[in-house]
């Protein structure tokens, strides 16, 4: 009996003690400073300006992978959307960023259409894919959605390969960039530009999504989804609203990297791919949106850094989803203590 | 080739490659049918035991076994164990730790075994891919002017063998009867005095030793090995397994067997290429899950509360 009372004892002490790790008290107290709006807005706008004036201090290099961040955090957020607000594991993310950028590569390449009017198509294609997979299959158990998301990532692919409008396995080649206000887009500093504006917007519409009446339909759908159809919510509707939302979000990306590369083929889009974003979305913690933008981060830099790496890339990357979900289910990012 | 002769081929193929998905089904089947997980780590487990059996082939091929049917059954007992042990492993490293945590965790949990195993045997094999040498001729016997090898129907028989013995196990030990009642309700069970984590871990290693097998005979039967083999069958492994039913045992054969043969006469149709082979068989995924998600032998049933 004493034994199992000093063992509980030992366990309240464990608990106290994380409470009181001093990593976690640093982050309380920059939370409690970032609750002020005038701390937190100058803050943003430093980080911004700073963003904005990085491409005239820093070499050719160094904006390709700022590029590339800022691509993934689009893509980032876009299944975020799908997997951490709404809760659905979708292992086939790559897919939707595969139909905007072949959708604008086909237009500009076969039809001669601007690309800024190839937008508008792409998100249209973007929401008939959102619709065609989420569409009869979002009412089914959470394990079969991943493994048709799976699916459908591979059909996408595999079409790719095997049609001749998408130029089979080589891809499409020869994408001509656009021109923006009489100014032709050519340089690296221009696209890094481009994808810092949609990166922005796409955390501005993702923070505005979270705190909207669908944002709290998805959070309580991903909870309890019996209460939340008891409570009135339409869980078919919501979650075929975050699919089609995430695939625009994807395809936007998709658009744009169509026009940066100049070239796309279907070994850009492969299931690895769309893994590594998951990896970003658990990383940083699901649903989190400050973290989703520090995993994106960190999935582009870190193999950048660690160049010898190579080819453990990706055995690192299963090893550290493993040990997160086991460790640390909630992401790096830590839950504010109130 | 007239059409009597089509038929008997791509039936012979189909019966092949269905036997190879019906094995591999048939872990997904009691995996998901007893812990509710879809294992996206069994793919990769099927290839393991590939590779692990052309170790074993190839070091007793310098031995006085030798590489022909003495080293092959051997060895083929040898994975079985191996790899069987491994996924006991995986199982208590990965996917005890989070058994009452969500599904999505889970999932993901899964997927990050996955990628561990099979870029591991990437590093290993430099992402080559390796013959498979047996010393095995290709003698055999012609079913009109369709010539089969003893391989090749040695290989059925053998699966099917498998299956059976499986089949048996479930239905008349106790063991079977175990699963059967952790499939239904694993708290009941517990409180029943039924100990969980033996049974569990028991599904684990059949699972296992199953795919293994199945991807040793992929190797004697294709003649090679790569590290990202499983991905593909594994996607249509599971789609056996939903057309039979999943956490039926015996729906995953028949859908393992179904699947092969719809595959091997669909590539017959003239706008269905061999290369919209996997676009075929995932489109049938998809419909069967849109319209018959409980498969042809699966029960109807309701999601947790």
């Amino acid at each position: 009996m004493k034994d199992k009372q000093t063992g509980l004892q030992t366990v309240v002490d464990k608990k106290a003690k994380k409470i009181d790790n001093p990593f976690v008290e640093l982050i309380d107290k920059f939370y409690v400073l970032f609750d002020n709006k005038r701390v937190r807005y100058s803050v943003l706008a430093a980080l911004l300006a700073v963003l904005l004036y990085l491409p005239m201090i820093t070499s050719m290099y160094f904006m390709e992978v700022m590029t590339n961040v800022w691509f993934h955090v689009v893509v980032c957020l876009g299944l975020n959307i799908i997997v951490g607000f709404a809760g659905l594991l979708s292992l086939g993310y790559a897919a939707f960023f595969a139909v905007g950028a072949y959708t604008t590569g086909i237009l500009i390449l076969h039809y001669g259409v601007s690309f800024w009017l190839t937008l508008p198509v792409s998100v249209l294609m973007a929401i008939i894919a959102g619709l065609a997979i989420g569409g009869p299959t979002l009412k089914l158990r959470s394990d079969y959605l991943a493994i048709v998301t799976l699916g459908f990532g591979e059909i996408t692919r595999l079409a790719a390969r095997n049609l001749d409008i998408t130029g089979r396995a080589t891809g499409l080649v020869g994408i001509e960039r656009p021109t923006l206000f009489g100014m032709a887009m050519v340089k690296i500093n221009h696209f890094y530009y481009a994808f810092l504006i949609l990166a922005v917007l796409a955390i501005f519409i993702s923070y505005r999504l979270q705190d909207s009446r669908l944002g709290r339909a998805w959070k309580c759908i991903r909870e309890d989804e019996d209460a939340a159809e008891a409570m009135g919510i339409n869980v078919v509707a919501a979650r075929l609203l975050a699919f089609i939302i995430g695939s625009v979000f994807g395809a936007l990306a998709g658009s744009f990297m169509a026009i940066k590369m100049t070239a796309i083929s279907p070994e850009s889009f492969l299931f690895t791919q769309s893994v590594m974003i998951l990896l970003a979305v658990v990383l940083g913690g699901m649903g989190k949106i400050p973290g989703v933008v520090l995993g994106a981060f960190a999935v582009v830099v870190f193999p950048e850094v660690f160049r010898g790496i190579g080819k453990y890339r990706m055995l690192i990357f299963g090893a550290v989803l493993l040990v997160l979900m086991i460790y640390r289910p909630q992401g790096l990012w830590p839950e504010r203590h109130t | 080739m007239s059409l009597q002769e089509i038929v008997i081929q791509q039936l012979f193929n189909g019966l092949l490659l269905g036997s190879f998905y019906g094995l591999v089904a048939l872990g997904y089947s009691m995996v998901y049918g007893i812990i509710k997980l879809l294992n996206f780590a069994h793919a990769d487990i099927y290839m393991v035991g590939g590779f692990c059996s052309l170790t074993i082939l190839t070091f007793f091929g310098k031995t006085f076994i030798g590489n022909r049917w003495l080293g092959i059954v051997i060895s083929m007992l040898i994975t079985m164990i191996i790899v069987g042990l491994l996924g006991v492993i995986i199982e208590r490293i990965a996917y005890k730790p989070l058994r009452n945590a969500p599904r999505l965790s889970l999932l993901i949990t899964a997927l990050g075994v996955s990628m561990i195993l099979y870029n591991s045997v990437m590093v290993i094999t430099a992402g080559e891919y390796r013959a498979y040498k047996t010393g095995l001729g290709y003698e055999g016997f012609s079913i009109g002017s369709v010539f089969v090898t003893h391989t090749q129907a040695i290989l059925i028989v053998a699966a099917v063998a498998l299956m059976l013995v499986l089949h048996l196990f479930i239905t008349r030990t106790m063991y079977g009867k175990a699963m059967r009642a952790i499939s239904m309700d694993l708290d009941c069970c517990r409180l029943m005095g039924v100990n969980v984590n033996k049974i569990i871990a028991l599904t684990f290693f059949i699972g296992s030793m199953l795919a293994a097998s199945a991807g040793m005979m992929a190797g004697v039967y294709y003649g090679s090995l790569h590290f990202f083999m499983g991905f593909v069958i594994g996607i249509k492994a599971f789609t056996s397994a939903v057309i039979g039913g999943i956490g039926v045992i015996p729906g995953a054969m028949l859908g393992g067997l179904l699947l092969g043969l719809l595959e091997s006469f669909g590539t017959q149709i003239p706008f269905i290429g061999s290369e919209w082979k996997d676009v075929f068989s995932f489109s049938i995924l998809i419909l069967i899950l849109i319209f018959k998600p409980t498969g042809l032998l699966g029960k109807k049933e309701s999601e947790r509360m």
